[in-house]
């Protein structure tokens, strides 16, 4: 390699330039490619999850967004067939988690009461955080059948009714706090909810 | 060198993690359980494959100025084609390995190949090489998560043998890592160092 002649800059440029390109194409060809599966699955886990949040609702889903402090929420609301109030699935998120984010989904019925809780996207530490996760620990299904209105969501370190993950307290923190967000938008969909 | 040496010298003699000590990210960070240093492991082999051969065989229209900027172009394309592949057409895979595919682009291990043998060898030898060193690899993830699951968690591969109270649970952590890594680095070099003492006292008799 040593007695090869020094390439001109120019050259330095083009190569560096059309590997760039290259990838640069490569890349969008696999993206095109994989653009359509991945919005499905997506699409599909948020269909999956809506129905676990829900059990036994058999009716209809009406969407609605709610502009929660400064963010919108997407609710689905579950009407039956009376045109009652069943419950609704909140699409609700924390910012407070370990790796920033993770997005749930929060099934109440039309009393308050939480159904369901349902890890829509997170990327929490593998072995630690990502407990939050049914398939993982058990952590999540302490919140089922609770009323936040006396189940305080916080973790018992802070004086809340939540058994945190042993060496995950931000993260269990933040379930709580997406929870606790998810509640009070779905009391404020329900104050302005007609028959 | 002969081929069938250069396929195995990854698994133990220049084992990446244990004795080049590289790669120390994943190998730190995602061996909680031994899934997960399976999953780590079969991504970090393919795309250490990949990279080899394009760089085996860009090696002589590579300038050596560029050639780092040029291996990580390269590098970063291949995750984030397995990445996006995952995802659309295996999302039950994507779920447990989401979070790791992006650290590949980080790990030194597939930089560290290219540099060091893909562009001064032939394709196929490289092919060798990436497919060993990312088989060393695994199995060295696979050792330190064997150990942290198993004393950390109480289970293996995900079935639980010991009850959760008799979990030590500093085993999970990072320190836990730090600890089983570097007791499992002693025991290589104590293993090494034996069988070289036991060539040198044949050589030593044959004389």
């Amino acid at each position: 390699m040593a007695q090869k002649k020094e390439p001109s800059l120019i050259i330095l440029v083009v190569v560096l330039t059309s590997i760039a390109l290259v990838a640069g194409l490569a890349l969008t060809g696999v993206y095109a490619l994989t653009k359509g599966p991945i919005e499905l699955s997506q699409k599909q886990k948020k269909e999956k999850a809506l129905s676990d949040v829900l059990p036994g609702f058999d009716g209809t889903i009406v969407d609605t967004v709610v502009n929660f402090e400064g963010d919108d929420i997407l609710v689905h609301k579950a009407v039956d067939k009376n045109g009652k109030l069943f419950g609704a699935g909140v699409e609700t998120f924390t910012m407070k988690a370990f790796s920033g984010r993770f997005d749930l989904m929060v099934g109440f019925d039309n009393e308050g009461v939480i159904l369901n809780t349902e890890v829509i996207k997170a990327s929490e530490t593998p072995g630690l955080g990502d407990k939050i996760n049914k398939n993982k620990s058990d952590f999540a299904k302490q919140f089922n059948n609770n009323d936040p209105a006396e189940y305080k969501l916080q973790v018992t370190k802070d004086g809340g009714d939540v058994d945190a993950i042993t060496a995950a307290t931000i993260s269990s923190r933040a379930y709580c706090d997406a929870v606790q967000r998810a509640y009070n938008v779905f009391m404020k969909v329900k104050e302005d909810y007609h028959e | 060198m002969s081929k069938v040496k250069i396929l195995t010298k990854g698994f133990f003699k220049e084992n990446p993690s244990l004795i080049l000590v590289l790669g120390m990210c994943p190998t730190l960070a995602v061996t909680t359980s031994v899934n997960n240093a399976i999953g780590m492991g079969a991504a970090t082999t393919f795309v250490l494959l990949m990279s080899n051969i394009i760089i085996s065989l860009l090696k002589n229209v590579i300038p050596d100025k560029v050639r780092i900027p040029c291996y990580i172009v390269i590098i970063a394309t291949f995750v984030s084609m397995v990445d996006l592949i995952i995802k659309g057409f295996l999302p039950a895979l994507s779920e447990s390995l989401g979070v790791f595919i992006p650290l590949i682009v980080v790990n030194c291990i597939v930089l560290g190949r290219a540099e060091a043998f893909a562009n001064k060898n032939s394709v196929f030898d490289s092919i060798l090489d990436g497919l060993g060193m990312g088989i060393g690899f695994t199995i060295s993830l696979i050792l330190v998560a064997a150990v942290r699951e198993i004393l950390g968690a109480g289970s293996f591969m995900g079935w639980q043998f010991i009850p959760s109270q008799y979990n030590i649970l500093i085993f999970v952590l990072a320190p836990g890592a730090f600890l089983v890594l570097g007791f499992i680095m002693a025991l290589m070099r104590h293993i090494i160092n034996r069988v070289e003492d036991k060539r040198k006292d044949k050589m030593c008799a044959a004389k």
